[in-house]
């Protein structure tokens, strides 16, 4: 059997897989980081999201194999080590932008993903836009897109402000 | 400085966010249990056929499998064979008959039903195994005349789904006054007509769901982790009409739930496998499904066809309403399916006015579909979505104003409790109210100025809008029992004040996205003056809490929290007996305030906490009167429905190059009840109306005419995304509900039942200049551009 070597939330792992297994089944099944959670296999609706080498990625589109010498983040590995949440995190709860929690892990590696492409601003459209590969059922993305729109703020408004002085 | 308010009305932000947000949450695929195997189904392809030949020989040989079972297995099991899924409720016919009640088998006995139904299941060392062996079981198929439409299944010489059910029809019910509504008529000015369909949905939680059964041999216990909204429910189905399991040796566990909306009520074939095959396998056996399973194994909902008729007067008064449905049950009778067009959808047709005389005819045909039962909603978006196209079609026809018309037939709020001609008695609401809010706070006044704007830009704006009621806080137990419920429907809740004063409450509601965890929480802290940090809310587990029947029909709060209150109500009752004690003051002199018995009139005082710990160490304490602990449990069941109601306004925008309509501004002012937590009911609102707007113009079950599923993915099932919705406003403008303490009416499906109707009037509106009266949902582009293609502005005409 193929085996995995990569960087899963700052740890190094070394696996044994199968040729077939999913980058997703690897974090859940082998590393038991079972906060990237699968809701499709169509590549559809993005509760797999995580971040691979800097880009987020659907976990259940990506064989564990081609993950060989990636750094990989997961939901797991977001908030600091004292446990102080990430912004997006912090953000998503403050504007109630989750209700049953499923596709949240996803939902915020994307939008993590994408306010960091964003650094010049992002409107609403653009962030409506942004979550085309993420599906919520319970929220009508009403509070997501609030909850982004404020993290953008957090991650990037300090330094757009002080760069426009 | 103060402690933050946290009680009743507090937008507290929620208790179960970090788990959620930091990958902690524990759903039921994130259970693993040592030497667990896992199963995989081998399911139908086809829509309808006789089974002629099942060879499992090639996978029972493959490697890492451990077992092969089809419904033989399940019939010769050692011990009782394994029964069908029971159903939970059963309609009677006009005639008094009972309704057609076809075996519902766990796998299929002799023929397939629907594509979907499942025939084998296999089981093996690993998921990857199990699919490969999955893969090898040779099935040989005769196929069968299958019918997929109500239309289709009631036509003469249609195919027989169950061979013991005649013409396909499971029950044909009426509800009303015939002659009244005859009377009506034959004196009314006009009768406006409308043919509508309700599409079939699919309800799609986000979890997919997964069931892992467990068996103790050396105590002889089951335990199933299930994707439910209500595990005692799946406890005592399972147990006493499947397996033949006696409660006491039978738990189940529904721990975080990703999304219901209603298609993790029912007790599904998986869940009585995976717990059966633990039990003869000694090991744990795991099945989780994935999404093109959902989608043709998890309920659907919706599938009406229906003609509606409503007599007025020359000024637009109802005198009288007369429907005629014919509905989708699919292949099987799901739990709680007959109930959902009937006592869920004719007993709604009164909605928000006096029209009175009402008659209501329902046919409920078995379809080679998947069985279809209660979504978000479940018969009252139906029932809204009828009255408020009918009512529009009024204005269509007559020219009448669209507020006028529906103001004039108003329920008055001096009305109440009001009795309709369709069995319900509403206790409260204010349908003007909500009216005018909503029509202030979504500017229906300045319409014509955003519609000539959008005409300047190329496109056409309509503006719609819709008044509607529901009834929830589903039941009385005595009253759904006269109507064929196999079930109480009260709630549980067991209030436990630990020896240092911080407290556990057990609900049998179940959270799977509601936020209870918070709710509840607040609720609890704000009767007993604790801080919110020291309750904590128990769901789930039939092992932890005494009973329960789960949440579903928009009742948590509504009955689930007035069980909280009755429980509460007697901790203070027996706290104020040992405060008394402990005070050397009467019991009639104790107040209970802010977490503290008081004697009245005093300063002298003892804390919860302190009269916890004297309960639990009852050195000083009234010993001959009472016992010890400070632990209450009470049973709950309403008096009556709660009836929560509203106002929805939509404005549309159509492009009419290609047929694309886009919602715009929406705008949702509802009656409530008592709020708890406004941030959660805002929450709950607004996804109610994203999946509105998803039925309204997205969403469709599609079958073949031979009955294929055409939608099984997402890829083919148009789920709404963030670009398909725009900002939402929501607002409440509420009355108390006046039967249950907490005066709470509930606010999980009141988004999906008003959004509807007020989408498809605003897009008629907008697309009057030619000449469209009415448009079936989802109002997909195609439909629309076929409509503008067909029917030149008349403007143009001219």
């Amino acid at each position: 059997m193929p085996q995995v070597s990569l960087t899963v939330n700052g740890r190094r792992e070394t696996v044994e897989v199968e040729g077939r297994t999913l980058l997703v089944e690897l974090l859940r099944e082998r590393l038991g980081l079972t906060g990237t959670h699968v809701g499709c296999d169509t590549s559809q609706c993005g509760a797999c999201v995580v971040d691979v080498d800097g880009s987020s990625v659907k976990s259940c589109t990506m064989l564990a194999v081609q993950a060989d010498g990636a750094a990989v983040t997961t939901i797991e590995g977001l908030a600091a080590a004292d446990g102080t949440l990430h912004p997006m995190q912090e953000m998503f709860r403050e504007h109630h932008a989750l209700q049953c929690g499923f596709c949240t892990p996803g939902m915020v590696m994307s939008a993590i993903d994408l306010v960091a492409r964003h650094p010049e601003g992002l409107s609403e459209a653009e962030i409506r836009h942004g979550l085309e590969g993420n599906l919520c059922r319970c929220t009508g993305y009403h509070n997501i897109v609030k909850a982004i729109a404020a993290a953008w703020q957090l991650m990037h408004g300090k330094a757009a402000a002080i760069a426009a002085e | 400085m103060n402690a933050p308010f946290e009680g009743i009305g507090a937008s507290v932000r929620r208790k179960e966010d970090l788990r959620f947000l930091s990958g902690s949450g524990h759903y039921v695929d994130d259970i693993n249990r040592p030497r667990q195997l896992h199963a995989v189904f081998r399911r139908s392809d086809r829509p309808h056929a006789r089974i002629i030949a099942i060879d499992t020989a090639a996978a029972k040989a493959a490697p890492g499998v451990v077992a092969v079972y089809t419904a033989a297995d399940l019939l010769n099991a050692a011990g009782a064979p394994i029964g069908g899924l029971p159903c939970g409720w059963q309609i009677h016919n006009k005639d008094g008959s009972p309704m057609a009640e076809p075996k519902h088998p766990v796998l299929a006995e002799g023929k397939v039903r629907h594509v979907g139904d499942p025939i084998a299941v296999v089981i093996a060392e690993t998921r990857n195994q199990a699919r490969d062996g999955a893969e090898l079981i040779a099935i040989e198929l005769k196929d069968l005349p299958a019918v997929a439409t109500v239309a289709d299944a009631i036509a003469p010489g249609a195919g027989s789904v169950h061979d013991d059910v005649t013409g396909n029809v499971c029950y044909d019910w009426h509800l009303g006054d015939a002659d009244a509504v005859a009377a009506a008529f034959a004196r009314a000015e006009r009768v406006v007509t409308l043919e509508l369909v309700n599409n079939r949905l699919i309800p799609n939680a986000m979890e997919p769901r997964a069931a892992l059964g467990e068996y103790d041999p050396t105590t002889g216990d089951y335990t199933l982790y299930t994707t439910s909204q209500n595990p005692h429910v799946i406890r005592l189905l399972m147990g006493a009409f499947v397996l033949g399991l006696p409660e006491h040796r039978l738990r189940v566990v529904a721990p975080d739930v990703g999304g219901g909306f209603g298609s993790k009520i029912y007790h599904y074939a998986e869940e009585a496998i995976v717990t059966w095959a633990a039990g003869k396998l000694r090991r744990p056996v795991k099945w989780t499904a994935d999404r093109t399973e959902s989608f043709m194994s998890d309920a659907h909902g919706r599938d009406h066809r229906s003609t509606a008729r409503l007599a007025i007067d020359k000024d637009g008064t109802f005198l009288a309403l007369k429907v005629k449905t014919l509905c989708n049950m699919g292949a099987y009778l799901s739990t709680f399916a007959p109930c959902v067009p009937t006592y869920l959808y004719a007993t709604l047709l009164a909605g928000v006015y006096r029209t009175p005389a009402i008659y209501a005819e329902v046919k409920a045909m078995f379809t080679n579909t998947v069985p279809v039962d209660a979504y978000r909603g479940a018969g009252r978006p139906e029932a809204s979505f009828l009255l408020e196209r009918l009512v529009d079609a009024v204005c269509h026809d007559t020219g009448l104003d669209r507020i006028a018309v529906r103001r004039r037939n108003f329920i008055p709020r001096s009305a109440f409790p009001y009795q309709t001609p369709v069995a319900l008695q509403y206790d409260s609401g204010d349908y003007d109210a909500t009216l005018n809010v909503c029509l202030k706070v979504a500017d229906w006044a300045g319409f014509e100025a955003r519609r000539r704007a959008a005409a300047a830009a190329g496109k056409l704006r309509g503006i719609g809008v819709s008044t509607y009621l529901e009834a929830c806080g589903i039941a009385p137990s005595k009253v759904v029992g006269s109507l064929g419920a196999r079930a109480g429907l009260y709630e549980v809740a067991n209030v436990r004040i630990h020896p240092t004063g911080s407290v556990s409450v057990f609900t049998g509601a179940h959270s799977h996205g509601q936020g209870h965890e918070t709710t509840f929480a607040q609720l609890v802290a704000d009767q007993l003056g604790v801080p919110l940090a020291q309750i904590d809310i128990v769901h789930g587990d039939t092992a932890k809490i005494p009973f329960g029947m789960g949440t579903y029909g928009s009742r948590s709060l509504a009955v689930g929290g007035s069980a909280m209150v009755k429980a509460m109500d007697k901790v203070i009752a027996k706290g104020r007996k040992i405060a008394a004690h402990l005070l050397e003051a009467s019991v009639a002199d104790i107040e209970f305030k802010d977490g503290k018995f008081s004697v009245a009139g005093t300063d002298r005082g003892k804390t919860l906490a302190e009269v916890a710990l004297a309960a639990y160490v009852p050195h000083n304490y009234p010993i001959e009167e009472i016992e010890p602990g400070l632990d209450e449990t009470a049973f709950y069941d309403p008096a009556n429905f709660t009836f929560p109601g509203g106002c929805h306004i939509c404005e549309v925008e159509v492009d009419a190059e290609t047929g694309e309509a886009k919602v715009v501004n929406f705008t949702a002012v509802d009656d409530v009840g008592r709020v708890i937590n406004p941030m959660i009911v805002e929450g709950q609102v607004q996804g109610g109306i994203a999946q509105g707007i998803g039925q309204a113009l997205l969403e469709n079950a599609a079958y073949d005419r031979n009955g294929q599923l055409l939608s099984a993915s997402f890829m083919d099932y148009t789920m709404p995304r963030a670009e398909d919705l725009p900002d939402l406003t929501v607002a409440t403008e509420n009355t108390l509900c006046t039967h249950n303490p907490l005066g709470s009416k509930g606010c999980g499906e009141v988004g999906a039942i008003g959004s509807p109707p007020a989408v498809i009037n605003a897009l008629v509106d907008a697309l009057k200049e030619y000449g469209v009266r009415h448009l079936d949902m989802p109002a997909t582009p195609e439909k629309i551009i076929s409509v503008i293609h067909a029917n030149r502005p008349r403007a143009a005409a001219e």
